[in-house]
């Protein structure tokens, strides 16, 4: 196969490329909802929480020259975030799908107003590592530029799935999602479990964040994330609140969102802006074939607002 | 006052008749107002520290705002032009948390509701503009009102959330639009916007005589007072309460809440449509992606604040109208980013649902005396 010409190879090496460039916030996002949503409470916020990561990674590698203090700052804004949530909803008979809702306006704003002189200026970038090496054929070698925050959410998944079912935390999680009442009677504080839970949820989905703006696309601008947080979120419930699944979920998505921009690259321009729609319908379509309203869903957990 | 419970909720819910003093009959009712004032004046504050971290005088910020919001006719009417949607897309989310559901997909219903309504427009170019007027207001409500009753249908016989279906449909109306925007319904003279064809001058539904507030404002009042109506005077909307206070119940009784769920879901988004609508005919004269321009979700801010009463979403909404209104003038005196309005309007609403804690809590209004 000479180099360069490989024809409508494109589109699925394309979307291959896609689904791992594309899926990484997806990724984290989920993986940081997951541990949220376990521990019985659920943070609609995470698409300001993802935002708000991206742009203080940004700022944060413009003015140290590291990307990785940046992905650090969007973390601890992250948490931040986190706990601002957690903090709201311990308080008696708030809704935390409400308070979801607020920190998402919050979020968004608050990162577009500290992110204005940052559109500009250009920051060090994240590094990639290059798994193509072995081949000529370029759109093969851009699709396996992978970056290190993808592996690190790959090798997380699982970690996670272990830790859930085997770990002194993840059964503590466990217990504050699937009965209140039980882990108070085992003496532990579940308002504080659910703090420690969104706190570190919304570090993951910070670093999602991070990913945006110092990856790809790899700039910081206030269009930067068109409800990603929000589809994380319900590819969460879709998921059955397994960390596994929603590593392979969240791969296709990445894939479903590369599709549009695959298809324009051949010169298949119509319907552009549905594909670009296509997370969003995937995303209906499988709530839609998996839930039922005769039943409560598989793997819930049964303190969740959601389910109830 | 003998029943206090721990909770202190009954205890002002069910104030007994004897020894009726004035804070024991309207305790409620005044908390109702105190306690989200009281949010809003804390958000305030919290927003000027925010701003004087930033070296501005917060004093002038209130300033600004004031002028900017209500200071002038020219701002009032800016302000009132901004609360006509407002008050319909809160009803977006008002009329079905009545049934305890929480949709945030208002700016989706405005998007369909708007091409809907332009749709109508173009659709009908040589008729009179009272039937194309007529057309088109049917038209924007139809159009929303099916959107979000996808949402409620989706939950009723799906079991799927419905706040995260609106929302996941905010993005997908999003993506219609811009589909149809820059396809089949692309105005070919419109180069670097794309956008619709106008709907001609004719077709606009105009200003209230006097004022250079447009007729929408009018619709959002009507459509407010009779939600009201509909909600607290009707059977049909006792029964909406009743299934929103207790689901099984309602179906003991016999309750339709199916039938309750698609009919105020339809409702909901009719409303939200029909704001599309007025922002098609009365301001813009064409669809483009101009018209997602937030004020579905600031409508869910609006519908919270009001305590998802449709009458008191009417004052709501000119506040939040005005704080919107308030944000160019920001812009210009104080440099500020235009994203403050949202950042103040996420600490709103971050307060008014903090200070939920409250309800029942405050000792002088439980009539303890």
């Amino acid at each position: 196969m000479a180099d360069g010409t490989i024809g409508l190879w494109t589109v699925p090496l394309a979307v291959f490329g896609g689904a791992i460039r594309v899926s990484t916030p997806f990724l984290f996002v989920s993986l940081g909802e997951c541990i949220t949503e376990r521990s019985g409470r659920i943070n609609l916020g995470l698409e300001g929480t993802l935002v708000m990561g991206a742009m203080s990674a940004y700022g944060i590698s413009y003015l140290t020259g590291s990307p990785w203090l940046g992905v650090l700052a969007a973390g601890l804004a992250g948490s931040l975030l986190g706990a601002l949530h957690a903090g709201i909803c311990s308080l008696p008979r708030v809704n935390d799908i409400a308070v979801g809702i607020a920190l998402m306006l919050f979020g968004t704003g608050l990162a577009f107003y500290l992110g204005k002189p940052l559109i500009e200026p250009t920051a060090p970038r994240l590094p990639a590592i290059d798994f193509g090496w072995w081949s000529d054929i370029a759109q093969l070698r851009a699709a396996l530029r992978i970056n290190v925050l993808f592996l690190i959410g790959v090798v997380l998944a699982p970690v996670l799935y272990w830790a859930f079912r085997t770990t002194r935390w993840g059964l503590l999680i466990r217990t504050a999602g699937e009965s209140s009442d039980a882990a108070r009677a085992m003496g532990y504080s579940v308002l504080e479990i659910r703090l420690k839970a969104t706190m570190v949820g919304g570090f993951l989905a910070g670093i999602g964040g991070s990913f945006l703006s110092l990856f790809y696309p790899g700039s910081w601008n206030e269009g930067l994330s068109s409800g990603q947080g929000i589809t994380a979120v319900a590819l969460v419930i879709f998921a059955r609140w397994d960390p596994m699944l929603c590593l392979w979920a969240s791969l296709a998505f990445g894939g479903a969102a590369a599709l549009g921009p695959a298809l324009q690259s051949v010169g298949i321009t119509s319907g552009y802006y549905l594909f670009n729609a296509a997370p969003y319908i995937l995303t209906l379509a499988i709530m839609i074939i998996t839930c039922s309203p005769k039943r409560t869903l598989t793997g819930a957990p049964a303190e969740l607002s959601i389910t109830r | 006052m003998t029943i206090d419970t721990a909770d202190g909720v009954e205890a002002v819910g069910v104030a007994p008749a004897a020894d009726p003093g004035f804070l024991q009959r309207h305790g409620t009712t005044i908390e109702y107002i105190l306690i989200p004032g009281a949010a809003l004046v804390g958000a305030l504050a919290v927003f000027g520290v925010f701003v004087a971290l930033f070296g501005k005088n917060p004093l002038d910020l209130y300033f600004y705002m004031y002028q900017g919001a209500f200071g002038t006719s020219f701002s009032w009417q800016n302000t009132l032009t901004r609360a006509a949607p407002l008050i319909l897309t809160a009803l977006c989310t008002a009329l079905p948390a009545q049934l305890g559901m929480v949709i945030i997909g208002g700016e989706g219903a405005l998007l369909i509701g708007a091409l809907a309504a332009t749709g109508a427009a173009l659709a009908l170019p040589s008729m009179p503009p009272l039937v194309v007027q007529l057309a088109v207001v049917c038209a924007g409500m139809i159009g929303g009102g099916l959107w979000i009753m996808l949402s409620g249908g989706l939950r009723q016989y799906r079991g799927v959330n419905e706040t995260i279906s609106s929302l996941l449909l905010v993005y997908i109306a999003l993506a219609i639009l811009n589909h149809l925007v820059e396809g089949v319904m692309r105005d070919p003279a419109s180069l670097n916007k794309p956008s619709t064809r106008e709907i001609g001058a004719a077709n606009m539904i105009g200003s209230i005589p006097g004022t250079d507030v447009h007729w929408g404002l009018v619709f959002g009042l009507i459509a407010a007072v009779a939600s009201y109506i509909l909600i607290y005077h009707t059977v049909f909307g006792f029964a909406a309460r009743v299934a929103g206070g207790n689901i099984r119940a309602a179906k003991i009784v016999g309750l339709g809440v199916g039938k309750l769920i698609m009919t105020i879901c339809f409702l909901a988004g009719a409303s939200a449509g029909l704001a599309g609508m007025v922002e098609v005919a009365a301001v813009q004269g064409r669809t483009n992606a101009n018209l997602a321009a937030g004020y579905g979700f600031t409508g869910i801010l609006v519908a919270f604040l009001a305590r998802q009463n449709p009458l008191a979403i009417i004052p709501v909404a000119v506040l939040l109208g005005g704080i919107s209104a308030s944000g160019g003038l920001l812009q210009r005196r104080l440099g500020l980013p235009d994203a403050s309005v949202q950042v103040l309007q996420g600490i709103i609403f971050a307060f008014v649902l903090a200070s939920d804690a409250l309800y029942g809590r405050i000792g002088f209004l439980k009539g303890k005396s």
